[in-house]
């Protein structure tokens, strides 16, 4: 039996079965959430209200189109690295994520001598020059020029999808 | 090249999707364009991959699942023999070949939380090397968004 806690909203067999359904995507009809209850026998109105109630709870973020962002052009995909000292990272983080053109900002664990870095942000750009000279106004703008800083730029990406999520409830089923 | 029709669509529909009966419409309305352009625009991207996906994306951790970075260490010369051995698990999302000692950045996402650990640990086993597990922190930015 799988354990089935509080923070878990996807217990009832129904949720698991919309969130199974609509998880490869909205159906590209006039009226997508009657089509998905359809298919599960859910009215359109239960499928409407369980997507809202979800986005309220932040268990969807969005519902949305993800980009593949190198077919787009953007093929300098840049992971910036920094190591900044532990009383100043919350700052700098949320100094670093106000710039537009960064998309992505974490605080991640160290890994030793093999890895000093602790503030990870993502910059998805057209041209390699043009990230890098971005690099550099967040350096000077977040008090970073001193820091230890790397720039990984990806060389290929393998493999590209949304994570997929088995509902607990199927999974105890 | 993408056209102005799907350049407004992509533009458009990144920051969401509305949630009621007639969502394409409302959309379409807030795009200036028809429902059924965008419907047919929509499925004509996805057709073309430019778009992966069209949907729901989930917050993993609120979904009772889990989500880390990793990476590992790879000779170059095995590479494409351990990205295939990574890229066979399914909790595998994205991987990516970065310039650095550390060349493979993968990320695992898992149902169960308890998942994520024994999948770092299988990827050790399959591979032999050892995997740099980088959960994050703390986030300070959650928007992906693209001009097109």
């Amino acid at each position: 039996m799988a354990e089935c806690t509080e923070e878990s909203t996807m217990c009832d067999p129904r949720h698991a079965l919309l969130l199974q359904s609509v998880q490869s995507g909205l159906p590209l009809v006039h009226r997508p959430y009657a089509e998905l209850g359809q298919r599960i026998g859910m009215s359109e109105t239960e499928v409407i209200g369980l997507l809202s109630e979800w986005v309220a709870a932040g268990i969807i973020k969005r519902i949305g189109v993800v980009v593949r962002h190198r077919s787009l052009g953007y093929d300098a995909n840049a992971m910036v690295v920094w190591d900044v000292p532990d009383g100043r990272i919350g700052d700098v983080g949320r100094r670093m994520s106000a710039f537009d053109f960064v998309t992505l900002c974490y605080r991640r664990p160290r890994q030793g001598d093999a890895w000093p870095y602790n503030l990870f942000c993502m910059i998805h750009g057209k041209d390699r020059a043009n990230v890098l000279a971005q690099i550099e106004l967040l350096a000077a703008s977040c008090d970073l020029t001193d820091v230890p800083r790397d720039v990984l730029f990806s060389r290929r990406c393998f493999k590209q999808r949304g994570a997929r999520y088995a509902a607990r409830a199927l999974a105890a089923s | 090249m993408m056209n102005d029709l799907e350049r407004t669509i992509v533009n458009g529909l990144q920051g969401g999707f509305p949630i009621c009966e007639r969502p394409f419409l409302a959309a379409a309305e807030r795009l200036g364009i028809g429902e059924e352009e965008l419907i047919e625009g929509v499925r004509g991207l996805l057709d073309q991959g430019v778009l992966s996906r069209f949907g729901p994306l989930y917050h993993a951790e609120r979904m009772g699942g889990a989500l880390t970075l990793a990476a590992l260490k790879v000779p170059e010369a095995d590479f494409e023999a351990v990205a295939e051995a990574v890229n066979a698990f399914p909790e595998v999302a994205h991987n990516y070949a970065r310039d650095h000692a550390l060349n493979m950045w993968f990320v695992v996402a898992t149902d169960k939380p308890e998942r994520c650990l024994e999948v770092i640990d299988e990827i050790e086993a399959a591979t032999g090397l050892h995997v740099y597990n980088m959960p994050k922190l703390a986030e300070y930015f959650v928007g992906l968004r693209l001009e097109v």
